[in-house]
């Protein structure tokens, strides 16, 4: 290739051809264009003449302009001029291709995996070995080098991570290197700790090329809850012009579908790389969001995974049972709502509405007794997942609930009474609070030292007792109290949630011990706390994509390592423990996005905007358009072009060759169809598709022709065979269609042309041609078929062809109705039931209406069938009786043409001799 | 070697034109409605023209009896004479002649020969003698003379531009000259001075194209003549119009003065106009020049 500046070449030497474009210049100018012949007569008139200015027997200037300007550019399209040439740097020795292969690249794989391939062909022209290495995937041992023939089978197999290469992995890799090769790195353009020491080492071993897309990149940092609201930080890769991105909040609905429930722009500012999206959603529809994701981006950084740290949990106050008017302080649901204000959705209400509202957390302060059906429901709603929270009161004292033997909702048997410690009445100080214990879910709590317990209702000391309590005083006695129930909890505080028994509810404790209990943490990311020392199972994982999969036999991880964030141990995803959902995202609430920084010693390419380009198709295409130019030139200069009407002639011909030209033929055709079918009458019969059945059917239509011709004075013309698709119908009295199974059903809009046609007086002879062996009831194929055809077809009541139908005396007397076969089987519209035979005449007062359809299965055009030179095309029958059969036949034919052009006018003429008589008269 | 057979195939397909030729003819003769035409003069014939009286020579049987019987003077009945007149038709059809510029129009030749047969059919039901130039055959009348006359009009003239000529004109007899004229004007005129020296009248109808009269060309053209022996190539064919146009209104000039010199009568026929008003236009003339 040859570079000039801008501007490179492929084939260069082709160049050399616009030399030859002043000879040419000088060739075609003598040329003029060539004249136009004409015959005329008047040519003797103008012998003699001559034209005034002989200038134009050259090319004109302009038109020679055209014809060079169509060939410089020919020449020029076919030397293969790029623009913006990348220039291709050789080499030799070992070439390592080294992707970051992380969730930025995940976006652009296919093309930066056609990068690599044109990396590949390259080295494969200089003879290089080559190796591909994701720094996310290091190949153990250092690269492998190979014929790049065979990396090129490997390419497929390559696939981004969704994590970021660790700087551990990269130093230990950094070591074992050897060798000397050269690099190629193609970069995600994203910063991070690991790239500086690898560029090092990879630039001690020989020439580091770096290959960068410009493109921009956004991130999602973990959705948190702040005031109500939904906050989802975004960050983006360059702080550039303003952009704006959406971001989707993904979840199931009420059915289970994942869904787009809620979405929101938002704008980074110029200059700026954060911005933050906020959004308001109903708690219920906040529930249910598990991810959030930028649209259209597919990286995994571009979405952050909800955990339950999103939820707000609702909690359900049964108070409907407070029936006496308290002081607002001394009510224990006052503690209640304080403790759970903002962290918590409140449901209040009768009990068997809170349970319908299906809290995560129902409260019952002091209710002791359940009925068995609310206890029913309660207990279904715990075994399913809920937590149940009971505090102890006056009532729970006074009652027996769980006294003599364990209540299914109550963690303990209760001993009567209750105790009262440090009262005016009573020995004792009041009760501190013992330490928790590591089992208990208040594990870390401090425990402040102003707290005291009054009065508490007591646990009898059963064996599960130690492993229940949650909370103990100083004294060891049970404060709280936990069983599980089904897969939901029940948990008892032996004390009021009022400040009556205890200072407990006055207490920061209070509100934490609530919030480890309800497992609400609503307040943000859950504190380190939560992760010591526990195991979380990967259940989902995200591929560098975004797209969350099934994380499969993953093993468990550590707490802390979900703490130090997404690597390869830990890939971002949800991971379940104990009690909560945790979501490990790509980005967490503290990092950035920053761009990679590269020194100015290692040349990056693919950064700037310039992109390589052909500029071959544009200007073969100019060319062609200046030649259509020239052609059109030409033309008016030789006269041959005469004003617009031509030349809209030639561009409607350019642009609408495909339809214009269809079209017309189309019409035509159907002009041409109307013309053959309306100069006189004429038979059709249906095309079934079936060759044989369709040329039987023609021949019988053409023979019927010819025996009209012969006996009567209807002259058909030739008979013609009708589409049903394409075919108007109106133009024939009368159409054949043999039924072949062959046949498929016509289209909605062939079936409403049926019927218009039957309406408007058509009449259609269906034809089985099985000999009516079956009847019309039967189930032959043919019969199956025709009723399958018939079935949309607007077809009155049938009846077989009664002996004093007007067709039995149409032109012949006949009786029966013979084709090639001879059944009395032959259906035609059933006779109104007020019909009544006239005294003294032999047919009934029948004259109305022509049957709209004649079916039978006689194969009468079989019967009828003619080849061109007049002769019988099947035979009928055997011997003479067959010959007699066919002209049955052959006369049936024409009382059914005669039926049908003359309707009831033969019904008419029996009624002649009556009213002659009456005339007399 | 000529076989019965295939003489007579060459004979079917040379006749095959003519009965249309004949058909259209006779068509376009019907469109005109006449008698036998007379001289208004009295004379031989078989219309009644005036009675007069009896003059001294009348034979006895010449008197009309029953007029006379109606006054004293004897009258006679005079009949309109009804004299057979002879025309010649001189029809051109030479190559310029087979030139149609759209093919909704006839031929020149087509409609000269469509308008002189239905001529020829007139004259004869008319009674009179009708002869074809060409043919050289003496004026006659009869279905014959007829179909000769059609197979003399279908014949061609191989000449690009054809010369009038014309023997055995009878003296102040009638002729017909239907043509283009785009031949030369000298031989004409010699015709015509020819038949004038014989006392002829008659009528010059010159057949053109619509496109000879609009010359609608623009461009590089090379112009040939139907036969091909002229050619004239311009390279703009749209400022040789004016020029065109004015020679053929010049010959056009020539021609009608020629007519007028020697009391003939001339028109211009298009082929895009009607053949009837033209046919009525001929045969006026005929009648108008006795």
């Amino acid at each position: 290739m040859v570079v000039f500046g801008l501007l490179g070449f492929t084939a260069p030497w082709l160049l050399l051809g616009l030399l030859g474009l002043p000879l040419l210049w000088v060739v075609l100018r003598a040329v003029p264009p060539a004249p136009l012949r004409r015959r005329f007569p008047g040519v003797v008139l103008l012998l003699g003449l001559t034209d005034r200015d002989s200038e134009s027997d050259r090319t004109p200037w302009w038109l020679l302009l055209l014809r060079m300007l169509a060939i410089g550019a020919l020449i020029i399209g076919f030397a293969g001029p790029i623009l913006n040439p990348q220039p291709r740097t050789g080499g030799s020795g070992p070439l390592l291709v080294l992707l970051d292969g992380t969730w930025a690249d995940a976006p652009d794989w296919e093309a930066r995996m056609s990068r690599v391939d044109a990396a590949l062909d390259e080295a494969d022209l200089d003879g290089r070995v080559v190796a591909v290495a994701l720094t996310t995937d290091l190949p153990a041992g250092g690269p492998q080098f190979l014929a790049p023939s065979d990396w090129r089978l490997r390419l497929a197999g390559l696939a981004p991570a969704a994590f970021e290469p660790s700087r551990e992995e990269v130093d230990d890799w950094v070591a074992a290197l050897s060798g000397a090769f050269d690099t190629f790195w193609l970069s995600d353009g994203v910063a991070r700790e690991a790239r500086a020491p690898l560029l090092a080492a990879l630039g001690a071993r020989g020439t580091v090329r770096v290959f960068e897309t410009g493109r921009r990149l956004s991130a999602l940092r973990p959705a948190r809850v702040s005031e109500g609201r939904l906050e989802v930080p975004v960050v983006r890769l360059r702080a550039g012009e303003a952009q704006s991105v959406t971001v989707l909040a993904k979840g199931p609905d009420p059915a289970g579908i994942e869904r787009d429930l809620a979405a929101g722009e938002v704008t980074f500012e110029v200059g700026s790389a954060e911005a933050l999206l906020q959004l308001e959603l109903p708690a219920e529809l906040r529930n249910r969001i598990t991810r959030f994701e930028v649209q259209g981006a597919r990286s995994a950084a571009a979405v952050t995974l909800a955990d339950d740290s999103l939820k707000r949990r609702e909690v359900g106050l049964v108070t409907a049972r407070e029936g006496r008017e308290g002081l607002e302080l001394l009510s224990q649901y006052h503690y209640l709502r304080a403790a759970f204000e903002g962290t918590a959705d409140l449901v209040e209400g009768p009990l068997e509405d809170v349970v319908a509202a299906h809290p995560d957390v129902l409260v019952l302060a002091d209710i002791a007794q359940l009925s068995g059906a609310e206890r029913d429901e309660i207990t279904d709603w715990v075994s399913a997942g809920g937590t149940l929270l009971r505090f102890a009161g006056a009532q729970l004292a006074a009652s027996d609930v769980s006294r003599d033997s364990e209540d299914s909702l109550m963690p303990v048997r209760l001993r009567a009474g209750g105790r009262s410690v440090g009262g005016a009445m009573s020995w004792g100080e009041p009760k501190q609070l013992a330490p928790f214990a590591s089992a208990s879910p208040f594990f870390g709590l401090p425990v402040p030292v102003d707290v005291s317990i009054n009065a508490q209702v007591l646990a009898q000391p059963d064996p599960d007792l130690p492993q229940r309590t949650i909370a103990a005083l100083s004294d060891g006695t049970p404060l709280v109290t936990r069983k599980a129930l089904g897969e939901g909890q029940v948990v008892l505080f032996h004390v009021t949630a009022s400040a009556e028994w205890s200072s407990l509810p006055l207490s920061g404790l209070f509100v934490q011990m609530l919030e480890r209990l309800t497992v609400t943490s609503a307040s943000g990311t859950p504190d380190a706390a939560v992760f010591e020392g526990r195991m979380f199972t990967p259940d989902q994982v995200l591929d560098a994509q975004g797209r969350l999969r099934d994380a499969g036999a993953m093993a468990a991880v550590a707490g802390e390592d979900l703490l130090a964030g997404a690597s390869r141990a830990v890939p971002p995803g949800l991971y379940a423990g104990l009690e909560r959902r945790v979501a490990m995202n790509v980005f967490d609430a503290e990092r950035s996005l920053g761009a990679a920084d590269w020194p100015a010693s290692v040349p990056v390419e693919g950064l700037q905007a310039r992109v390589e380009r052909s500029l071959m198709p544009p200007l073969l295409l100019l060319a062609l358009a200046l030649m259509a130019c020239d052609a059109l030139a030409s033309l008016a200069l030789t006269g041959r072009l005469r004003g617009l009407r031509a030349l809209v002639a030639i561009l409607g011909i350019m642009i609408l060759v495909p339809s214009a030209p269809l079209h017309a033929q189309d019409s035509a055709a159907a002009d041409a169809f109307a013309l053959e079918a309306t100069q006189d009458v004429v038979f059709a019969h249906v095309i079934t598709g079936d060759a044989r059945v369709d040329e039987v059917a023609l021949a019988g239509m053409r023979g019927l022709g010819v025996t009209l011709y012969q006996r009567t004075s209807v002259e058909p013309a030739e008979a013609m065979s009708v589409d049903l698709e394409t075919d108007e119908l109106s133009f024939f009295p009368m159409l054949y269609w043999p039924i072949s199974t062959a046949q498929p059903l016509p289209s909605p809009a062939a079936y409403a042309k049926l019927n218009r046609y039957l309406r408007g007086g058509g009449m259609i002879v269906f034809d089985t041609r099985d000999g009516g062996i079956a009847g019309l009831a039967g189930t032959s194929p043919e019969a199956l078929k025709l009723r399958e055809i018939a079935a949309p077809l607007d077809i009155p009541a049938l009846e077989t062809i009664p002996q004093d139908h007007v067709l039995t005396r149409a032109f012949y007397l006949l009786q029966r109705f013979p084709g090639r076969f001879d059944s009395l089987d032959v259906w035609v519209e059933a006779a109104p039931a007020g019909a009544t035979q006239v005294e003294g005449m032999p047919f009934r007062n029948l004259n109305d209406n022509v049957t709209p359809v004649v079916i039978g299965g006689n194969d009468w055009a079989g019967a009828w069938a003619m080849t061109a030179a007049g002769l019988p095309l099947l035979p009928v029958g055997r011997g003479y009786a067959g010959e007699q059969q066919r002209e049955l036949a052959a006369r049936f034919g024409v009382n059914l043409v005669m039926y049908v052009l003359t309707g009831n006018y033969k019904s008419d003429q029996v009624h002649v001799p009556a009213l002659l008589q009456r005339i007399g008269q | 070697m000529t076989t019965p057979a295939a003489l007579r195939s060459r004979a079917e397909a040379l006749a095959a034109p003519l009965p249309p030729l004949m058909a259209e003819a006779e068509q376009l003769a019907r469109t005109m409605l006449l008698g036998a035409h007379g001289r208004r003069q009295s004379g031989m014939g078989d219309e009644f023209w005036q009675y007069r009286t009896a003059q001294a020579g009348d034979e006895a049987k010449t008197i009309d009896w029953r007029r006379s019987g109606r006054s004293d003077a004897h009258y006679v009945r005079e009949k309109e004479w009804q004299g057979a007149q002879s025309v010649m038709m001189w029809v051109d059809r030479s190559a310029s002649m087979r030139f149609a510029s759209d093919k909704t129009l006839p031929q020149k030749a087509r409609r000269a020969a469509n308008l002189s047969l239905a001529l020829a059919i007139l004259l004869m039901k008319g009674g009179e003698r009708v002869a074809l130039a060409s043919l050289g055959t003496p004026p006659r009348i009869g279905s014959l003379q007829l179909t000769r006359i059609a197979e003399g009009l279908l014949d061609p003239d191989e000449a690009d531009y054809a010369r009038p000529e014309i023997k055995g004109l009878l003296p102040h007899s009638r002729a017909v000259f239907i043509s283009d004229f785009m031949g030369d004007l000298a031989a004409i005129e010699h015709e015509m001075a020819k038949a004038a020296d014989r006392g002829v009248k008659g009528a010059l109808m010159q057949v053109l194209d619509p496109l000879e009269e609009a010359f609608p060309f623009t461009g590089r053209t090379v112009f040939e003549s139907l036969g091909g022996s002229l050619r004239h190539e311009t390279l703009r064919a749209g400022d040789l119009r004016q020029r065109y146009l004015e020679r053929l209104a010049e010959r056009r000039d020539h021609l009608s003065r020629l007519a007028r010199a020697g009391g003939w009568q001339f028109t211009t026929h298009h082929t895009d106009t009607p053949a009837q008003s033209a046919l009525l236009w001929l045969f006026e003339a005929l009648q108008g020049g006795r």
